[in-house]
């Protein structure tokens, strides 16, 4: 018996490795003093009342927030253990084995579990307050996205300890992660955490379409809309036309798995291709999803930082909308190498050449808003700034890449590996970044120290070029991806080395950013007026932090960048306009549905992932019984009374 | 939430009630009618031999067409919807990025076959 | 596959507060599950794209013409239409302010969409029988997947029609109740519409 047991533990937990034994005790540590703290100071009941049941968009963002901050650092450790193994050859610090289950992890939790939750914090934050709303069209979906897409994420994380990792590459190419090459759980574990929490993406993306057409205050026309709500409004159409893809093409290769299914096996024919063809559908539309509100975030601060309005908004907003639509149009070109003739692979080659056409209108747009603007170099405008000629150098090595034929040179080298790292941490990490310095009084009601700021936006900036710049040429010289080792010969070592040491400096620039996060909390500088930027748009209209109904009453838009224009008719001596009077406002209950129900899809998830029925199919059975209870509840709004809008606008500082 | 969706409330509102004071009988009706013609046409073309091949498989893919737009205009009342028709513009995009994946599958993996 | 059935009920019922009087409110979740209905035309378009590019590969195993029985399919087509039909007859009687008449053609639409399950299934362990399983060929594995995951939307649409049934009876017509029924009817009218796809596609081009 005792026996049984402990063959099942060695399987079922990851052993042998002391790194893991360290994380074990870290997160078993972490754990007791979040329960210890929790009990101690009596707060478990406000945990749940006030956060994990809350349909509140704001604190769903803040959630969204601090679960991508820490993905990030989990995918940042994954990276700085990559480089070390990489800092000089034949180094022998990670087994290829593990080399290959932290590449995948990291590309992983990087994509689906940084940036698209912060992507998702940041359109909670943002949208309902930039369009004059008070809450998200649909806020029990919404809670219910965040809680799905955190116990995915959880689902995809735990097999670091329990049951090993995925090791296939962050795309899980078949045939090499089907069942025949890749026996363990590790796959599964990346099926099922993804698939819960793209369920999530997808119905984020729904609620935010409603939202933005729906939801706008009177007055807003589109064309009056604030750049980052169009590019809101561009990501999610992107999202609810992309990720059914990406859920049926995980769905098969689980079935294949699962069930002995043919899809992507390699007899009785199926074909790998099929799921290279597919996932990449999904994949490339991907990409544009997490760079649009980046794009959008960039619009609001140039403009706020150079105090003019928006350079070419209505090419701005014909650029986000049409590349949301051509994006579907270029997936081939990530397999320009599988074989597909001349014909498609020369097709995908001109419309991904035509893609960046409007991505480089926008570049021009941004630097014209700056022309001749009064800018400030606040931390936002900084990354912004750094972002320009980032953005610029990885946009054109990937027209480089898009050139077919060359592309069979330069496919999956470090060519590849430092031009996508290029756009996705120029673009998208300085981009969201950029977004919550910009944000963050509005959240939290105080605001960053900006001395440490500038530290970590040096550090970044200049560490990813130090790391990144030197994978160019080690991809000309010929190395290629997810090398775990290389010999002496090859002479790749000093570059290596100085990518390395690139690597450890945005580490520690991401360091600086929790010091400066810490130290901000401390020294705490209340932002009063709600508008420390003096921003443009309407979420600077309100208090900071915005009060739980958002605006004590429907604000009347008659302008683009309404805000502004009010504030310089109140300067030139204007009327103020008269305020209408309140009215009880009506809003949404919380619910504890949401994280119960996510977590049955968690249990049924982590069942499915070790073939466990017993646990799987009670797991679905608590998914469909959350789904009627909350059919069958009718109690599910309130109102807020005159008396406590009063209150609460006369606490923040604001007469009515 | 409970704000009124005011951009257009209008059109809201107008939405809201289309499936209301459309719909008749008649064209439940109409459609349901349509609908079984347009099955059997191609069950008696097909399973007869009465048409082969090419031919064959253009006459079934056009009759599911017209029968899926029976559906949408006597069914589902797409036709009604007021202005700004987002309904309709999301279908139509939603229809592209079909045809798009299955298309360009096709395409693409025309030289990638396996047996 | 699982998964997507119950995402399918989620979409409809996720979104629900508010009642009587918030109409407005109302056709924002009408829109939203518009919306939903896209990106499941999505997830059918992938499926069909997997099975178009795989069915001719029947690794040695039984081909589509060799497999498919029509009459059992014939009769689940115009079972699948008349159910469509019938629940839009429900949405008429619902606007006209019917309540009995609304739950009883709605639980004929519930009975014809069990019927249509009926067949599937006992089609399905036919096949299975014969020795036809999912992990037979890549055609199989394409067919049973698309069929069967549009038999799964059925059944989840099924189980949603009873239990909207109980909340008509209990909270009569209202603003929620009446797009509750508009919502599922549009559902149901969409998978008929999928449907004639998986006929045309799956049935009438492999038999030909």
């Amino acid at each position: 018996m005792l026996d049984k047991i402990k063959d099942f533990a060695s399987d079922f937990f990851v052993t042998g490795d002391p790194l893991i034994y360290g994380a074990d005790v870290a997160i078993v540590l972490t754990m007791a003093a979040v329960v210890f703290v929790l009990s101690y100071f009596k707060k478990w009941g406000w945990l749940w009342r006030e956060w994990l049941t809350t349909v509140d968009h704001k604190k769903i963002g803040i959630m969204y927030i601090i679960a991508a901050l820490l993905m990030l650092f989990r995918g940042g450790v994954d990276a700085l253990l990559m480089r070390t193994q990489l800092v000089m050859p034949e180094m022998d610090f990670l087994k290829p084995e593990h080399y290959n289950e932290i590449f995948t992890t990291h590309g992983v939790i990087m994509i689906l579990f940084m940036a698209m939750p912060l992507m998702f914090g940041l359109f909670n934050i943002a949208v309902p307050l930039q369009i004059g709303a008070r809450d998200v069209a649909f806020p029990f979906l919404n809670s219910l996205s965040f809680w799905l897409f955190f116990m995915g994420a959880m689902l995809f994380n735990l097999s670091f300890v329990i049951g090993g990792s995925p090791n296939a590459g962050w795309l899980a190419y078949p045939p090499l992660s089907e069942k025949m090459f890749n026996p363990g759980v590790g796959q599964d574990f990346y099926i099922w955490g993804i698939q819960i929490s793209g369920i999530g993406s997808l119905m984020t993306g729904i609620n935010f379409i409603v939202t933005i057409l729906k939801m706008r205050a009177p007055g807003m026309k589109l064309m009056k809309m604030p750049m980052f709500t169009w590019s809101v409004l561009a990501s999610s159409l992107t999202i609810i036309l992309a990720f059914p893809i990406l859920t049926v093409t995980l769905a098969l290769l689980f079935i294949d798995r699962f069930l002995g299914a043919h899809f992507f096996t390699l007899d009785a024919g199926g074909n790998p291709m099929m799921y290279i063809n597919l996932i990449w559908m999904w994949g490339h539309p991907e990409v544009y999803i997490v760079i649009l509100p980046a794009f959008g975030i960039f619009s609001e601060i140039v403009s706020t930082f150079s105090k003019k309005k928006l350079f070419g908004y209505k090419s701005m907003v014909f650029a986000l909308m049409s590349i949301s639509v051509v994006s579907f149009f270029t997936w081939a070109h990530h397999f320009f190498t599988m074989g597909s003739g001349a014909n498609v692979n020369a097709f995908f080659a001109v419309s991904t050449m035509i893609i960046a056409i409007p991505t480089g209108v926008k570049v021009f747009n941004w630097i014209l808003t700056m022309y001749k603007g009064k800018i400030s170099f606040k931390t936002p405008m900084l990354w912004t700034m750094g972002f320009i000629p980032c953005f610029v150098v990885g946009g054109m090595t990937g027209v480089l890449l898009s050139v077919a034929p060359a592309d069979f040179q330069f496919h999956n080298s470090y060519f590849l590996i430092a031009h996508f790292h290029q756009v996705l941490i120029g673009g998208v990490a300085f981009g969201y970044f950029a977004g919550l310095y910009y944000w963050w009084p509005k959240m939290f009601g105080f605001s960053l120290n900006e001395k440490l700021g500038k530290w970590a936006f040096w550090l970044w900036n200049i560490g990813f070029y130090v790391c990144f710049m030197p994978q160019y040429l080690l991809g000309l010289m010929g190395m290629t991806r997810r090398y775990s080792s290389y010999s002496w010969d090859t002479g790749w070592f000093e570059l290596n080395l100085v990518s390395t040491i690139g690597g450890f400096l945005m580490g520690i620039g991401f360091l600086f950013q929790v010091w400066q996060i810490l130290h901000s909390i401390k020294f705490m500088q209340k932002d009063t007026t709600g508008d420390p930027w003096d921003g443009r748009t309407l979420e600077w209209s309100i208090p900071s932090p915005a009060p739980e109904y958002n605006f004590a009453t429907e604000p009347r838009v008659s302008a683009m960048d309404d805000w502004w224009e009010k504030k310089q008719k109140l300067a030139s001596g204007g009327a103020p306009e008269p305020k209408p009077a309140l009215e009880p406002i009506h809003m949404p209950k919380n619910s504890g549905i949401p994280i119960i129900k996510a977590t049955f899809w968690f249990i049924a998830g982590f069942g499915f992932v070790f073939d466990w029925m017993w646990m799987a199919i009670p797991g679905l059975i608590g998914v469909a019984a959350c789904m009627l209870a909350h059919s069958f509840n009718y109690d599910t709004d309130y109102y807020i009374p005159v008396d406590e809008i009063k209150r609460t606008e006369a606490a923040a500082g604001r007469g009515v | 939430m409970a704000q009124h969706p005011t951009g257009h409330s209008h059109d809201a509102h107008a939405h809201g009630d289309s499936h209301e004071s459309h719909g008749s009988l008649k064209s439940y009706v109409i459609g349901f009618v349509l609908s079984l013609v347009l099955t059997i046409i191609p069950l008696v073309a097909v399973l007869n031999d009465m048409v082969e091949g090419t031919a064959a498989r253009v006459l079934l893919l056009v009759t599911a067409v017209l029968q899926f737009v029976v559906q949408l205009f006597f069914f589902m009342h797409l036709r009604e919807e007021k202005k700004p028709r987002w309904n309709l513009m999301a279908l139509i995009l939603g229809l592209v990025i079909v045809l798009t994946i299955v298309i360009g599958s096709i395409w693409i993996m025309t030289y990638n076959k396996v047996a | 596959m699982a998964n997507h059935g119950n995402h399918a009920a989620s979409g409809a019922h996720g979104h629900d507060h508010g009642h009587g009087g918030h109409h407005d409110l109302e056709a924002l979740r009408q829109m939203g599950f518009w919306l939903f209905l896209i990106t499941d035309c999505i997830l059918f378009g992938t499926l069909f794209a997997t099975y178009i590019v795989l069915h001719n590969n029947t690794a040695g195993g039984p081909t589509a013409s060799e497999l498919f029985e029509m009459p059992g399919v014939i009769a689940e087509t115009f079972i699948l239409l008349t159910s469509s039909f019938t629940s839009g007859l429900a949405v008429l009687c619902m606007n006209r302010g019917n309540r009995q008449g609304l739950i009883g053609w709605l639980a004929v639409t519930a009975i014809l969409g069990a019927a249509f399950i009926g067949l599937e299934v006992s089609e399905f362990l036919k096949m299975v029988d014969e020795g036809a399983k999912i992990s037979t060929s890549a055609f199989l594995s394409g067919f049973y997947t698309l069929v069967g995951t549009h038999g799964l939307h059925v059944s989840v649409g099924l189980c949603w029609m009873i239990a909207l049934m109980f909340q008509l009876r209990k909270h009569g017509i209202t603003s929620v109740t009446r797009r509750k029924v508009n919502v599922i009817s549009l559902y149901w009218h969409f998978l008929d519409v999928v449907w004639i796809f998986v006929f045309t596609i799956v049935y009438m081009m492999g038999v030909m």
